[in-house]
């Protein structure tokens, strides 16, 4: 999902900078804190982070005929909140920027929105609103992970359609365009996501009730 | 349902979805981020990105090789994680 380095006009990569940066901040800040106040949470928060470093390793082959891969940030979104993993999340875009020529510095603020931020947000809201509803903690995670995956490559998809609108038909074609790309190649991959961030979640948090999981695997109860 | 059943069928679902394109898909699965790339070329025929990776694989295989390391490591740290934790429980247990 990672926009090209080089492939956004400088303006853009700015700008994208500038609207990421503050979520970033706020993730180092909730980060210390989480350490701070429940140290025991640290390898849980190391599993969060690992777990988007593999699952964003993996390409995979969609019915579109090409490859995408998840993006994993869905979990670390649910247990730690979403601020984390605008943190996490920009550990594996260097990572990738830097030793894979995968996605980009320039693109990295506008990448960071959509895998870091976007896609998190999404995670936690669904979250949030199934609690409410009161769904399954297990289809709340699934629906959690899934949709924010998907968001994110929707975001991807808008970010290059502001970037290059259609000649003819504009924003909303590029969109829709570059939407058949990213977004159509990746829900299978996204439904794939949400079940094993599912398995993830139940083999983390061991033989306990579902409904305890996640306060245990934030450090909040034992 | 038991945890460890409902981890095989949500296993065998992720593999069934990866798999079935494969079988049943043709196509040459390339990356989506190289369509989109020639998206923009189509759209903008000459475009040329105006800055370019600092370092890139020389090859596939040494790609393939740094890809197969992040997946590695996180995996590791993960199973790590529920390595450490079981430990942990089965440590509590003796002392209970």
């Amino acid at each position: 999902m990672h926009i090209m380095e080089g492939y956004l006009p400088a303006k853009h990569c700015l700008a994208w900078y500038s609207v990421s940066a503050p979520f970033f901040a706020g993730g180092v800040w909730r980060i210390r804190k989480i350490l701070a106040e429940r140290p025991q949470a640290r390898m849980n928060l190391a599993a969060a982070g690992a777990f988007a470093f593999v699952l964003s390793a993996l390409k995979m082959p969609s019915v579109t005929g090409s490859c995408s891969h998840p993006t994993g940030t869905g979990f670390g979104a649910v247990v730690f909140g979403p601020a984390v993993m605008a943190v996490l999340g920009a550990m594996v875009l260097l990572f990738q920027a830097l030793l894979l020529a995968h996605g980009g510095l320039t693109t990295l603020g506008a990448n960071l929105f959509s895998m870091a931020i976007v896609g998190p947000w999404v995670s936690y809201g669904l979250w949030k609103l199934g609690q409410r509803l009161g769904w399954s903690v297990a289809v709340s995670m699934f629906l959690a992970a899934a949709l924010g995956d998907l968001a994110t490559y929707i975001t991807t998809s808008i970010q290059l359609a502001l970037a290059y609108p259609d000649p003819v038909g504009g924003f909303t074609t590029a969109a829709i365009k570059f939407g058949g790309i990213f977004a159509l190649t990746q829900v299978p991959l996204a439904i794939a996501e949400g079940m094993l961030t599912v398995v993830v979640m139940d083999a983390l948090a061991g033989k306990v009730a579902d409904i305890r999981k996640v306060s245990i695997l934030a450090g909040e109860t034992r | 349902m038991a945890k460890s059943s409902r981890s095989k069928w949500l296993l065998l679902g992720s593999v069934a979805l990866v798999v079935l394109p494969l079988l049943l898909v043709e196509g040459k699965f390339a990356g989506s981020d190289d369509q989109a790339t020639a998206a923009i070329t189509h759209a903008k025929p000459g475009y040329q990105p105006w800055f370019t990776p600092i370092w890139e694989p020389p090859s596939g295989e040494v790609e393939s090789l740094l890809f197969a390391l992040q997946a590695a490591i996180g995996a590791g740290v993960i199973g790590y994680v529920i390595g450490k934790r079981q430990g942990l429980a089965a440590r509590d247990d003796a002392e209970h």
